[in-house]
């Protein structure tokens, strides 16, 4: 038996950064460093668990959509273990929304091979959390989403959903879509040893003519949705700040019955 | 005038606060038509009523309870057949996202995630966003099919509008994928008498400075004091102190409450973004240095141990 597992993820900009947008009001990506998300992190960590929990034969494939750098985030998942890559690069991606990324990834999944997608919970940037519930609706299969603990058994993914008010016990056959959050567990840090290696993992480039896809079907001018208006938010207004000197307590509160909250 | 479906989050009939603020939202842009599902479906009908809803269609089946999320977006997109809306609202739990998103794919629609605004507009609604943590707010529109736009919690007023209400049935047919992931055990959680984290006025949090899982009691018996609900930090949810439930920031809760109080909290960009749009922000914290402190509107710099319970006191004695 083998397993094919096949991790979605995403270069973002960097949070700590100065994020911004550039002047067609998508996210400007030249200007703050880019990295492997944060939150696919751990989708890359639970296949590798996976893999290192299962007799069968697996294979990881890790598959960004984005621009040339964003193979850095590919070889971040390479040196912490997955197998291979597939970089998605294409002039007329820019500017394509959630929808047209998921029609993307979905056709590559489907190339590449899979009876197991793992996705993180969301993006750091447009932080939609979306896309996994897509490439469910689009690969027809089914979604096993938000999990913050995740495990493979005979063709049955298995899986714990924590949600606002309960906790809940999903499970389905594969082929299916999963999803994880970053209560799954701590991502390992790639070893010297893995850095190593990933440099030698093959990276494999597709465009869109390799997924069939054609550029009316993505993009900024075919995204589904259009951003108007992009402002900065008012920096707040400098408030009050007193030093505790046995009272602060006490006027932290007439601040409050000040602002009607007592 | 034109109907907008509002997708209806309660449980077992009792209508969430967030839903309430849909039909506010959805009578600026038309007439709020909403869509209630599984058990105590029907039970909704009074309080959107009161609320502003023309119809309530309701279906109930034992497929919402036993699979997850598909059977739903099947419901919805019956009655999106059924209504020919000008546009969807659902809220923005992790949960009504999913459905939006599969339900806005499958009607050829674009969708537009947590609005914290929504205003009628000459190309359709127009929807603000709070984006880069929440350091730009940008404004949006649907440009294809019809728009499906969830809104966080605490964006709009409640506003009592009554209306008929109408009570109708739904016919919905289950796709072959409704039943693909399959819900084998539930467990509710443990209820703690306080207001729903993202759905409260006001959100008393501790971070790293409440120094261990014992300590966030002083946190509770401020909240309480407030009636507010209780948030903790990442660094104090990884400490293993309080529930990951309970989280704000990137990667937990997003609130944005009337008040929010930040106790012990340094203010790192990954907890600001889950708490800069509140609208009166307070701290404490020992570190006069501390990032917070540039969003605060009242700070005090001093030690949470001697100001957190000298403040909870106050408040006591205040409200007598």
């Amino acid at each position: 038996m083998s397993l094919r597992i096949v991790v979605t993820v995403k270069y973002v900009p960097d949070a700590t950064g100065d994020r911004h947008f550039a002047e067609d009001l998508t996210v400007d990506r030249d200007d703050v460093d880019g990295l492997l998300s944060e939150l696919d992190e751990y989708a890359v960590e639970q296949a590798l668990q996976i893999s290192e929990n299962s007799d069968d034969d697996v294979e990881i494939t890790v598959l960004t959509v984005g621009p040339e750098d964003a193979k850095d985030a590919l070889r971040k998942a390479l040196s912490m273990g997955a197998d291979k890559a597939v970089h998605i690069e294409d002039d007329d991606l820019h500017g394509t929304d959630a929808i047209g990324t998921s029609l993307v990834l979905a056709k590559a999944i489907e190339k590449a091979g899979y009876d197991l997608v793992i996705s993180g919970m969301s993006s750091t940037d447009g932080s939609m959390g979306v896309v996994p519930a897509l490439l469910a609706e689009r690969l027809g299969v089914p979604q096993v989403t938000l999990l913050s603990e995740v495990s493979v058994e005979d063709g049955t993914v298995k899986g714990r959903r924590d949600g606002d008010a309960a906790s809940e016990q999903l499970e389905a056959a594969l082929p299916a879509v999963v999803s994880v959050t970053d209560q799954s567990g701590e991502a390992r840090y790639p070893s010297f040893k893995g850095i190593m290696a990933a440099k030698k993992k093959p990276v494999q480039s597709w465009d869109l003519s390799d997924l069939d896809i054609d550029a009316d079907e993505v993009g900024l001018e075919n995204a589904w949705t259009k951003v108007d208006s992009a402002a900065e938010r008012p920096a707040r207004t400098a408030g009050t700040i007193v030093k505790d000197e046995g009272e602060g307590g006490r006027q932290l509160a007439e601040f409050l019955a000040s602002q009607k909250f007592i | 005038m034109a109907e907008v479906l509002v997708y209806v989050d309660h449980v077992d009939g009792a209508v969430r606060k967030p839903t309430l603020e849909l039909l506010t939202l959805a009578r600026r842009i038309g007439e709020p038509v909403a869509v209630a599902l599984g058990g105590g479906a029907a039970d909704t009908a009074g309080v959107l009523a009161e609320h502003g809803a023309v119809k309530v269609l309701t279906h109930d089946a034992s497929e919402y309870a036993e699979y997850l999320v598909v059977p739903k977006v099947d419901a919805l997109q019956a009655a999106v057949e059924a209504v020919s809306p000008a546009a969807v609202l659902v809220s923005s739990s992790t949960e009504g996202k999913e459905i939006a998103a599969r339900l806005a794919l499958r009607i050829g629609s674009g969708i537009i995630t947590d609005a914290v605004d929504l205003e009628a507009g000459d190309e359709g609604p127009v929807a603000t966003q709070s984006v880069f943590a929440a350091s730009y707010s940008t404004k949006s529109r649907v440009t294809k099919g019809t728009p499906v736009i969830t809104v966080k919690p605490n964006s709009a007023a409640v506003e009592p509008a009554p209306a008929a209400g109408a009570v109708e049935q739904l016919s919905v047919s289950f796709s072959e994928q409704a039943t693909g992931t399959r819900i084998t055990g539930r467990t509710a959680r443990e209820s703690t008498g306080r207001p729903e984290l993202t759905e409260a006025a006001i959100v008393v949090s501790g971070g790293r400075g409440v120094n261990g899982a014992e300590n966030f009691a002083l946190i509770e018996a401020l909240a309480d004091s407030l009636g507010a609900a209780v948030g903790a930090s990442r660094a104090a949810v990884d400490a293993g102190w309080y529930p990951h439930t309970q989280q704000v920031g990137q990667t937990g809760k997003s609130v944005s409450p009337q008040l929010y109080i930040a106790n012990g909290i340094s203010g790192a960009i990954q907890h600001r973004a889950g708490m800069q749009t509140s609208k009166t922000i307070v701290a404490v914290n020992k570190d006069a240095e501390a990032p917070i402190f540039d969003l605060v509107d009242y700070g005090v710099v001093g030690d949470l141990f001697e100001v957190v319970p000298q403040l909870t006191e106050e408040i006591k004695t205040r409200k007598g």
